[in-house]
């Protein structure tokens, strides 16, 4: 088990977010949390990756608790985190977001080149400016960004929200890439989507706790509790 | 009024605007990175005068006596500044307008009785240093030759600045972190030793820049404020954080002033805080700043 999360109880600031989660990630699997907005997904990430720090809980990461740690020391253990909202450094060219979290480490996967061979888009966009970018390219660039962090846990944050389904089917492809590489993944969504397609279990959140967990094969046959969690 | 005579008063403007971007591009970095406005720059800055001041003296080197000891001043003006942002400083991140100025306000009043305890009020002064004792002449006006010192050390600054931060990977790490610091944590990067070596990096330009000012006028307390004051006009008009910003506003605030003296002396410094009002009027965010999110 590379992630496992505890009874993690996170708060922002007076008002409790996260009640209790707690999830298994095993080595080389994709994972999804699902749920509706504001079911407390991406409370979940910031937590794991320590940008949110649960109060009471525990996160281990290979064995070794989380907790307590700033990002800047979980990172470097092997997480990237990729959030939703995207955060390219607008004064950066996409060359420059890109370079600026590269880690040189052993057994690192992760090159300018590589990450301009499953993007090529941005290689075209290489002198371009962070605030230049379409939202799809935008998306490509964060997760090109975090790739070069060589992480072997990658936390995505709803990769497919506002992207056109065209993009969204490259991206389903080139997350396909990242996982044959054997990249352990937990990707949130709102609903049924471009992750599980991707993924070998599904959590379904709602209102800060965990409702439902199994395979991506049982919760398509669930339609009651799709119905209840997901609105679809 | 004739050309050589405004030649004359742009080229002390400039003088005084290379000055200017000395102090007030350390003041302007350690905003753009740690978001954090240090009221206490300018005592670095007046602290870096007089540490150079007891150093030139000790050493007692001829010619190139002063040189070494503005560069020693900054060096010990680095090591302050570790101090003053291990201790201090880190813990005002997270904190809002009011306690960071309170702080480093707090701050100026204890270097100030530092400065008193150390060298007296007395008003002490360096000579300037050979080769820039002499003037040259400008249109048959003296110009003081260090003038063309500082000015070529404001250059240099600006030209290292400009390399570090647009040319480097720290660079790179200082513009997304002055734009976005949480996302750059979770890169994995040490924020809070990039924080450090920032404000040491503007500690040292404040006592580098302390130590230039020395043989330019008195070195004395109070032009901690004097200084300070300006220097707050240079990067509201520029815009906080930014260097060419910063280059800017110190030349409008140089030339304004070179001019404004000329007009009215005891309007000088009133007319520096009515541009500053006509750009926060019409661009509260400085020329080249941009808006705060």
């Amino acid at each position: 088990m590379i992630l496992e999360v505890k009874e993690i109880h996170t708060y922002y600031g007076t008002s409790h977010i996260l009640f209790g989660i707690s999830l298994e990630v095993n080595d080389g699997e994709v994972v999804c949390l699902l749920g509706r907005n504001g079911a407390g997904k991406t409370t979940t990430l910031r937590s794991i990756i320590g940008l949110t720090p649960p109060r009471s809980g525990s996160i281990k990461f290979k064995g070794q608790e989380i907790i307590g740690k700033p990002p800047y020391r979980i990172a470097p253990l092997g997480i990237g985190f990729v959030p939703d909202d995207r955060r390219i450094f607008p004064d950066l060219t996409v060359r420059q977001n890109i370079l600026v979290a590269r880690r040189e480490k052993l057994g690192a996967i992760w090159d300018l080149n590589r990450v301009y061979s499953l993007f090529p888009k941005l290689k075209e966009l290489d002198s371009h400016m962070g605030n230049q970018l379409s939202g799809g390219e935008q998306q490509m660039l964060t997760i090109a960004r975090t790739l070069m962090t060589n992480p072997q846990l990658l936390l995505l944050d709803e990769p497919g929200e506002g992207l056109a389904p065209l993009v969204i089917r490259a991206m389903e492809h080139q997350l396909g890439e990242i996982k044959k590489l054997g990249t352990t993944m937990l990707i949130c969504e709102h609903n049924v989507g471009l992750a599980t397609a991707l993924s070998d279990r599904a959590y379904l959140m709602d209102k800060g706790t965990i409702r439902y967990q199994g395979t991506i094969e049982e919760l398509r046959k669930n339609e009651e509790v799709k119905k209840k969690y997901l609105m679809v | 009024m004739s050309f050589d005579i405004l030649f004359n008063q742009f080229m002390s403007g400039i003088a005084r605007a290379s000055l200017l971007f000395l102090v007030a591009s350390g003041l302007s970095l350690t905003f753009g990175v740690l978001r954090v406005l240090n009221f206490a720059h300018g005592s670095l800055y007046m602290l870096g005068a007089f540490v150079t001041y007891s150093i030139w003296k000790g050493l007692l080197i001829p010619v190139v006596g002063f040189y070494i000891a503005t560069f020693l001043a900054a060096l010990v003006m680095g090591g302050i500044g570790i101090i003053i942002e291990f201790f201090l400083l880190r813990r005002l991140y997270a904190r809002g307008w009011p306690e960071q100025l309170l702080v480093t306000y707090a701050l100026v009043l204890i270097i100030t009785d530092l400065v008193k305890l150390g060298w007296g009020g007395e008003f002490l002064s360096i000579p300037r240093p050979v080769p820039f004792k002499g003037a040259v002449s400008l249109f048959g006006f003296p110009f003081p030759s260090y003038n063309f010192f500082v000015i070529l050390l404001g250059l240099a600054l600006v030209i290292f600045l400009w390399w570090l931060v647009y040319r480097t990977r720290i660079g790179d790490i200082i513009r997304a972190a002055a734009h976005d610091r949480e996302m750059v944590a979770a890169l994995g990067i040490p924020i809070p030793w990039l924080f450090t070596w920032i404000f040491v990096l503007g500690a040292m330009i404040a006592g580098l820049s302390g130590g230039v000012a020395g043989p330019y006028g008195a070195i004395a307390l109070g032009m901690d404020i004097e200084i300070i004051v300006e220097c707050f006009a240079v990067v509201v008009i520029g815009g906080m954080g930014s260097l060419p910003g910063t280059l800017l506003g110190s030349f409008i605030v140089g030339q304004v002033y070179a001019f404004g003296i000329m007009f009215k002396p005891e309007l000088a410094l009133a007319f520096i805080f009515m541009v500053m009002a006509a750009v926060l009027i019409i661009r509260p965010w400085g020329i080249f700043g941009r808006p705060e999110r």
